[in-house]
This record gives C-alpha cells, sequence and structure tokens, in this order.
C-alpha cells in the first residue's frame, strides 16, 4: 500500500517540494536553537511557555476530533462517513505527530526525552499525556492502515480492528481531557485552574478538528476524483455548528463567573487579553478578532445555506480554525502566564527562529498528511476503477 | 506495480514490520506503565521515618535594609555560580528581593500606604511541604529529600520541560535559556567562587537550601553572610521546624508570622515575620 505514495501528479511533488523547503528553513532555526538554547525564543522567565507549547495544546484537540467521524460510523453505522473515517484518523496521525514535535523543540534538552520513559512518574499529568499521545498515535495508525488496506483489498477488516476502535473512542476524548488537566491543575495559575477547562478544550477541538477535515475533503474533491460525498461534509459542518456554538456557551460561562464576582485574582488575566493591563496590551487585539470572528462563524453556520455552499462553507471553517487558533493557543497558554505569580506583567512575542521552527514542524505534519492522502486517493481510485 | 511478489518478499518484511512495531509499542508503553504501577503498590508497603524539615524564618523587618538583603543575594551568587545575565527576560535568581504586594498579594488592601506596598522582601523557594513542582515534574528530576524535606533538583535528568515553572506559585524557579557560563562571577584571578557546579543551558534551578553546605554542618550562604552584616543578626534564621526546641520552632512560637499565599495548601517552609 505505501507504495502508493510514489504515484502522483506534478501537483503532488511540488507540494512535497514546498513542505521541504519550509522543513530545511525550519532545521536551520531548529539548529540555532540547539546552539545558542531557547533564548532565541521570545520566553522568558516569567512566560516560560509560548508558541510551541500553543501549538501542542491546539493540535491535541485536532487529533482528538476524529472521534467525531469514527463514533457516528463504527457506534451507529452512520454509512455517509464511510469515505471520510480514514481522512479524520490520517489527520489525526498527522497533528499527534505534530504534537510530540512540538513538545520536542519545546524542551531544554530534548536529549534527554527518554528519561519520561525511563522515570515514569504516574502524579505527573504529563507523563501519562506522553503516554496517552503515543498511544494514540499507534492506535490510529494501526486502525488507519489495517481497515484501509482491508478495503483496498476488498475484504472485511480483521476481527481485532474492532475492539480497538472501540477503544480509540474514549482514547481520543481522554488525550485532549488528559492535556486540559496539564492545566487545570495548577493551584498557581488561578486562569487555568477551572473544572470546565477539559469541557472548554474538547468543544473547542470538536469545532477546529471537523472545520480541518471539512477543508481537507474540499481541497481533495477538488483536485483529485476522491469526494467524501456531500452527506459527509454538512454533517461534518453541522457538528462544527454545534461544537462551536457549545464552545461559545462556555467562554460566556467562564466570563460571567469571572466578570461577575469581581475578583481580581480572576479578573487580571481577562483584563489582560481584552483592554490590556499596567500598559500591556499586545493581544487585546488578537482577542478581539477572536471575539468577532466567533461570532460570525457561529452564526454564519446555523444559516444552511451557507454550509451547504462550498466556497463559504470553506471560509467558515478557516475562521473556525482561526478563531480556535487565538483562543487556545495565545489567549488560553499565554493568557495563564500574564500577570506572573508575583502579580508582574512581562510580555511575550515570537521570534523569527521561533516561527520558523513552528512552520517547519507544521510542514513535518502536513507532508506526512499529504502522502497519507495521496495513498488514500489512489487506492480509492484503483477500487473505483475495477 | 500490480505483479511484485506479494506472497514471499512482501509478507515476510509486513510481518517483520508489524511484529517489531508491536514490540516497540509494548515495551515503550507496556514497561513505563507497568512500573508505574508497581511502584505505585510498592509505595503503600514502605513505612516512612520521619525525616527533619529544614526551615527559614525571615524577619521582614531587618531585611528592609538593602545591606542585608544585598549580603545575602550576593552569598547565595556566589555560593553557587549563579550567572549575572543582563537580560531580565533570561535572568536566574535564586533569591531575590521584590515587593510587599507582590509576594503578600493577599495582605494588601486599596489603603495600604506605598511604603508598606512596596516594601522590599527577600524571597526565595519554600521547599513547600507538598511542593506543586514535585507533583508535576514527569522524569522526577525534582523531588523533595524524605530525610530534611529539601526539594532538590537533579541538573542531568531534568528535560527542561518547564513544566515545574508553570506550577510553582512562588516563581522561585530559573531556567536556563542560554549557556550561564559566560554570566557567571569570577574573582580577581578569574576563578569562579565556588566549587559548586554550574549548569548547562535548558536545565532548571532554584535554591537548595544549601544542601551541599549542610552536609558539610554549615549553615547556608545567605544565612552566614547576613550576620556579618550591620543590622543582619537574625535576619534569617534557619532550622528545624519539626525539632520543638529549634530556633526557628521558637521563633514561630512567640512571634507573629506569615507564609506566601497559604489558600494553595503547597505548605511553605519560609515563614515571616511581620
Amino acid at each position: 500500500m505505501l507504495e502508493a505514495a510514489f504515484h502522483g501528479g506534478r501537483r503532488y511533488w511540488l507540494l512535497l517540494a514546498g513542505w521541504a523547503v519550509l522543513i530545511g528553513i525550519g532545521a536551520v532555526a531548529y539548529s540555532r536553537q540547539l546552539t545558542l538554547g531557547l533564548t532565541v525564543t521570545g520566553m522568558s522567565r516569567d512566560v516560560s511557555w509560548g508558541l510551541y507549547i500553543a501549538q501542542f495544546t491546539f493540535l491535541v484537540g485536532v487529533a482528538a476530533s476524529a472521534v467525531m467521524v469514527v463514533l457516528p460510523y463504527y457506534l451507529h453505522n452512520y454509512k455517509a462517513f464511510g469515505k471520510t473515517v480514514i481522512l479524520g484518523e490520517f489527520l489525526a496521525v498527522s497533528a499527534v505527530l505534530m504534537c510530540m514535535m512540538f513538545i520536542f523543540v519545546d524542551m531544554g534538552q530534548p536529549m534527554r526525552i527518554l528519561n519520561v520513559f525511563l522515570h515514569p512518574t504516574p502524579n505527573s499529568v504529563m507523563f501519562w499525556d506522553s503516554m496517552v499521545l503515543f498511544g494514540y498515535l499507534i492506535l490510529n495508525l494501526v486502525i488507519g492502515t489495517v481497515t484501509f488496506d482491508a478495503e483496498r483489498k476488498g475484504a472485511p477488516p480483521a476481527r481485532w480492528v474492532r475492539p480497538l476502535i472501540y477503544l480509540s473512542i474514549p482514547w481520543a476524548v481522554s488525550i485532549h481531557t488528559v492535556t486540559a488537566f496539564l492545566y487545570a491543575g495548577l493551584v498557581a495559575r488561578p486562569f487555568w485552574m477551572t473544572a470546565i477547562l477539559a469541557p472548554r478544550f474538547l468543544a473547542s477541538a470538536f469545532s477546529s478538528g471537523p472545520a480541518l477535515l471539512i477543508l481537507l475533503a474540499l481541497i481533495l474533491r477538488r483536485t483529485t476524483r476522491f469526494d467524501v460525498g456531500e452527506q459527509a461534509i454538512q454533517k461534518l459542518a453541522v457538528i462544527v455548528t454545534y461544537a462551536m456554538a457549545i464552545n461559545l456557551f462556555f467562554v460566556v460561562v467562564e466570563l460571567f463567573t469571572g466578570l461577575y464576582g469581581n475578583m481580581p485574582e480572576h479578573l487580571d488575566t481577562f483584563r489582560y487579553l481584552y483592554a490590556g493591563l499596567d500598559g500591556h496590551a499586545a493581544l487585546v487585539p488578537w482577542m478581539w478578532t477572536n471575539a468577532i470572528l466567533t461570532l460570525t462563524c457561529v452564526t454564519l453556520l446555523m444559516i444552511p445555506r451557507v454550509r451547504a455552499r462550498d466556497g463559504l462553507l470553506a471560509a467558515v471553517a478557516v475562521g473556525v480554525i482561526g478563531a480556535v487558533w487565538i483562543e487556545k493557543g495565545m489567549g488560553l497558554v499565554v493568557g495563564g502566564f500574564i500577570p506572573s505569580t508575583l502579580g508582574q506583567v512581562t510580555e511575550y512575542t515570537p521570534t523569527a527562529t521561533e516561527v520558523a521552527i513552528t512552520v517547519a514542524v507544521y510542514a513535518v505534519g502536513f507532508m506526512v498528511l499529504t502522502v497519507l492522502c495521496r495513498i488514500v486517493v489512489n487506492v480509492r481510485e484503483q477500487l473505483e476503477a475495477a | 506495480m500490480s505483479n511484485h511478489k506479494e506472497s514471499d518478499g512482501n509478507t515476510s518484511r509486513r510481518r517483520f514490520l508489524k511484529e517489531a512495531g508491536a514490540a516497540v509499542v509494548g515495551l515503550s508503553w507496556g514497561l513505563p506503565v507497568l512500573s508505574a504501577g508497581c511502584r505505585a503498590a510498592a509505595q503503600e508497603s514502605s513505612a516512612k521515618v520521619p525525616g527533619k524539615q529544614w526551615a527559614m524564618v525571615v524577619d521582614m523587618e531587618k531585611c528592609r535594609r538593602e545591606g542585608v538583603r544585598q549580603a545575602a543575594i550576593e552569598a547565595c551568587d556566589r555560593a553557587h555560580n549563579i550567572p549575572h545575565i543582563p537580560d531580565s527576560d533570561d535572568e536566574v535568581k535564586w533569591v531575590w528581593t521584590t515587593e510587599f504586594q507582590h509576594a503578600f498579594p493577599e495582605d494588601v488592601h486599596e489603603r495600604t500606604p506605598a511604603a508598606q506596598r512596596e516594601a522590599p522582601v527577600l524571597v526565595m523557594c519554600n521547599h513547600c511541604t507538598d511542593p506543586a513542582c514535585v507533583k508535576v515534574c514527569p522524569t522526577k528530576a525534582t523531588w523533595k529529600r524524605e530525610s530534611d524535606g529539601i526539594v532538590m533538583i537533579d541538573m542531568h535528568r531534568c528535560i527542561g520541560c518547564r513544566y515545574c515553572m508553570a506550577a510553582c506559585p512562588y516563581g522561585a524557579r530559573s531556567f536556563n535559556w542560554r549557556d550561564p557560563r559566560p554570566y557567571v562571577e569570577t574573582d580577581a584571578n578569574g576563578d569562579y567562587y565556588s566549587d559548586y557546579p554550574t549548569r548547562a543551558r535548558g536545565v532548571v534551578e532554584k535554591c537548595d537550601f544549601c544542601a551541599e553546605r549542610l552536609r558539610d554542618g554549615q549553615l547556608p550562604a545567605c544565612v552566614e553572610a547576613v550576620a556579618k552584616v550591620a543590622g543582619g543578626a537574625g535576619a534569617l534564621t534557619f532550622g528545624d521546624v519539626t525539632d520543638a526546641d529549634s530556633a526557628v520552632s521558637r521563633l514561630l512560637r512567640e512571634r507573629e508570622t506569615i507564609v506566601r499565599r497559604p489558600e494553595l495548601g503547597t505548605g511553605p517552609n519560609v515563614y515571616y515575620i511581620v
């Protein structure tokens, strides 16, 4: 099945070359970071996590969202998702790979990564996060390749895959819940220490993941003969609508708790994000863009005629992904560090090196996704020709 | 492409890959989880011998003197080869001065006068009884020593994930964003002031209650230094808080003391005389 990855047109190879160029630039940037240390990033003693961990948090959500197609198809026999499931699973593989790479480039001593496996620490949520992420990667790789290979051969998949598929459903929820627990268990960070963080993560994940899946399906429909079907795309759009609405509701709930009670500790970060604090307001334009984007996208998504039109749907999907990216990445991760535990404000701006490395990690993930999609498209075309 | 040898070469190579993959997954996922489970089970049965708990009492009034605080900070910096990095984003500090309102945010109100609000306070790692940093470290590179309660860091195991820095409510931990060695103060001969090992970039560090000095029967560098400056006698008191006769225990009984952020439940062991 892997040999299908080598059969592609000019556009396919050009795309791979494009990813390779971005990876090359990032590799140079990363070698600079390895040599000089993480000082080349915009992180500081006060804001000790930044762009890398923000991407990790966002992408864990995308990875978890595969469950939104797996659950209806395998648990409820929703046949319309027949062609979409493999896309969801391969998107999850690509996303988890990127997650792991973002953790790796964020580490001060990446060569010591095996210490996490050599010295397991059950009280540390980060230990569990690495275990469940790794497990999820293997799970989706195995399920994806086994089921798709079986389809290629025209036979039902092996029986032992079924329990793995059922396992992947709670596992998907768990990877993002555990990631939320990374943040929600810290007494030092009142902005993060809220029970609703895990539900918020899941709601935003189930908005951004399926939105990405919609984009992927639309792109494949445009550039190849692979079409997941209009019903599948429409169902995904409905999922994004509900998830985004629930996400918005959760944000409102959080705002009420913070603003009505008026407790300084709970308010300070909100004030920094939406109005500025102590003269620092770098994130304010981003957060208001996010607010407007979220409201606009939720409203548009509720109109069936918007969802029915490819161009509009694609635009709204981009908007949803952008909104969640801002909210989870900058809003949540950076916001948690401002103000610091001593009540001081140190702002964070990513550096060019940091951005180059980030883009390169995305390029690796998208390269893997491109190859996997190539395989899916080729095999499907062979099946349909037969 | 469709008539390659599906029957011989591919299936055995496939089987090898599958079995190798399964072995890798099984070992790398199964071993840590299994050993973590065994360790957790074993901990129930081991008897805990109560050790001491080193604690510090800071006399805030005496530490208002600049000279006293400077002596403490300089002694610490020199005893541990702590780098002086000009960019505050990358700074490394084990003991430093902050304002009262930053150290004790719950103890100021709208009408607290500026002199009180901005009064200088010496802060450092609190070597908490239930440290948040130890709870989150994924490799146990930081741990609380059972014998004396010091929260230690193994600089060789630390992977530099900085989760502990996110978890510490007191901002006590510093990360080596760059190689610290060029920024460590040297004496007239160009030697480091102390034999304490310098760190590499990419690891986290913090006050260790001078564990290496305690081992030799000495007091922490800051405690010893403040006693030598004017007005510094008794500014910092160090001792075993589980020993009812120690100097720190007596001070805690006789004087009014507070700790930083008690509502968080971390149980800090640095006490401040108001």
